[in-house]
């Protein structure tokens, strides 16, 4: 085989298996349900005199719609992300594209990345920051959802309510794993569309 | 909108005042107009066919299926959380949709707590009948819908108890509630029964004050606190769920712990 047939055959490698991207849609529009009906929600009884989110950015109009909106949608975000979290450690993926992670590649590449010199050949291979921020948000996934459930039901789900530092802590936790998820996709957003072929990849595979 | 009974003991001025706030606030009416089109979009990218009414439609089917699910994850054998006095919340925060200056006066000399629907003996209950009682504690975790808790202390009588005495039949569906200001409420009966749901007439050892719902209470540690109705005038057994105040708002019905 010669060099270039090689090239061929990996640029018509499928990058994303349809149920990457079938998660990965659905989960977007889930995620931005529930962070803007969150911020409403939020609203209510804000942690943080200082932080308010405007009704006009957020999801329901009033605690109660806003309340409609976030028990709807937790229904789709949690059976979406068991999916892809199965098919992830059962497909071998996760371990494949974001493992391992060593801190002072991590520590290189976001140094090359902040100064504009960080590759984007390859879209199947996933850099360290790449590896860091992807895991980093499956990991916020989980703890958005665990302290959200600790929440809504600190009676019949105490120990885990207990595990998150009792009622009041998980409120905290919820809140800074949805500030740490809303910074990730601003980050994610803004290098999809500096480039758009990863963009292309999460909508045909290729 | 809704009957209004001129219950004794009550300020007829207060009922007044409390009728005008029965309407939301013209924003809250149809809450998820504004935005059923970011809804829409959301689901169905450029495609009109959800309207405001159908998203809004969804939406409450949604929060019924949720109801179901919550009532099947209660159990009556899960306990609330207890708290050592030195965890109550001081000064236990007044809360409802009026000011403290605007609530209830109940005159507890003529006060009556009226019993109906599905039960052997609809006598109804003086104030001193009710604190005869037998009497139990408890220091429970209050959360409100909005997101805040207080830990607070209450003493009264467990509603399964007094159910059983008023030979209530505990196979019928719900218990309505209605408030000397005209709140209403309706719970499920299980959660009725479960041992920690009290008829309160006391706060921290002390006969309920008006701010906490005086003559009564009922306390229910397993539910959001709107579920938890003050200034308690009547009940009723039955199997027909006759909705409440914040519930027939759109608030979740079930709002189980």
């Amino acid at each position: 085989m010669t060099a270039e047939t090689i090239n061929t055959i990996a640029a018509d490698k499928i990058i994303h298996p349809v149920w990457v991207r079938v998660c990965h849609w659905v989960n977007a529009v889930a995620i931005l349900v529930m962070i803007g009906s969150g911020w409403q929600i939020y609203d209510a009884s804000p942690l943080f005199t200082s932080i308010i989110f405007p009704r006009s950015i957020a999801l329901g109009n009033w605690l109660a719609g806003a309340l409609l909106w976030h028990f709807a949608a937790m229904w789709v975000l949690v059976i979406n992300g068991i999916v892809y979290k199965t098919l992830g450690l059962a497909s071998g993926r996760f371990r494949r594209k974001l493992l391992p992670i060593y801190p002072s590649q991590v520590f290189a590449d976001a140094k090359a990345a902040l100064t504009f010199r960080l590759a984007h050949d390859d879209l199947s291979h996933y850099n360290a920051v790449q590896k860091v921020l992807y895991a980093g948000v499956i990991l916020c996934g989980v703890v958005i959802v665990l302290s959200g459930l600790s929440i809504w039901k600190p009676v019949q789900f105490q120990e885990l309510t207990f595990l998150f530092g009792g009622y009041d802590f998980a409120r905290y936790v919820h809140f800074f794993a949805m500030a740490a998820i809303v910074g990730f996709l601003i980050v994610h957003v803004l290098l999809a569309l500096l480039v758009p072929k990863s963009l292309r990849a999460m909508v045909t595979g290729r | 909108m809704r009957k209004r009974i001129i219950i004794p003991g009550v300020d007829p001025k207060l009922l007044i005042k409390d009728a005008a706030k029965l309407m939301p606030d013209p924003a809250r009416r149809g809450f998820l107009r504004g935005t059923a089109s970011l809804g829409a979009l959301a689901f169905l990218t450029g495609c009109d066919i959800i309207d405001g009414d159908t998203a809004e439609g969804v939406l409450r089917k949604i929060s019924s299926f949720n109801d179901g699910a919550q009532a099947a994850l209660f159990s009556r054998a899960k306990l609330a959380p207890t708290f050592p006095d030195s965890a109550i919340t001081r000064p236990f925060p007044f809360n409802a949709y009026y000011d403290e200056d605007e609530a209830p006066e109940v005159d507890g000399s003529a006060y009556k707590l009226e019993i109906a629907g599905l039960v052997d003996n609809k006598k109804p209950w003086t104030l001193a009948e009710l604190h005869a009682l037998p009497e139990v504690s408890q220091v429970t975790r209050h959360v409100c819908v909005e997101g805040w808790s207080a830990i607070g202390s209450w003493q009264g009588t467990p509603l399964s108890e007094f159910l059983k005495r008023i030979g209530a039949d505990t196979k019928a569906k719900y218990v309505w509630f209605k408030c000397a200001e005209g709140y209403t409420n309706t719970i499920d009966m299980p959660t009725a029964l479960h041992p920690q749901t009290q008829m309160s007439f006391k706060f921290d050892h002390k006969i309920l004050p008006r701010a906490y719902g005086f003559p009564m209470k009922i306390r229910i540690p397993t539910k959001l606190g709107f579920k938890n109705p003050k200034y308690v005038v009547a009940m009723e057994v039955t199997n027909t769920d006759r909705g409440g105040y914040w519930e027939n708002q759109g608030y979740n019905w079930f709002s189980g712990l």
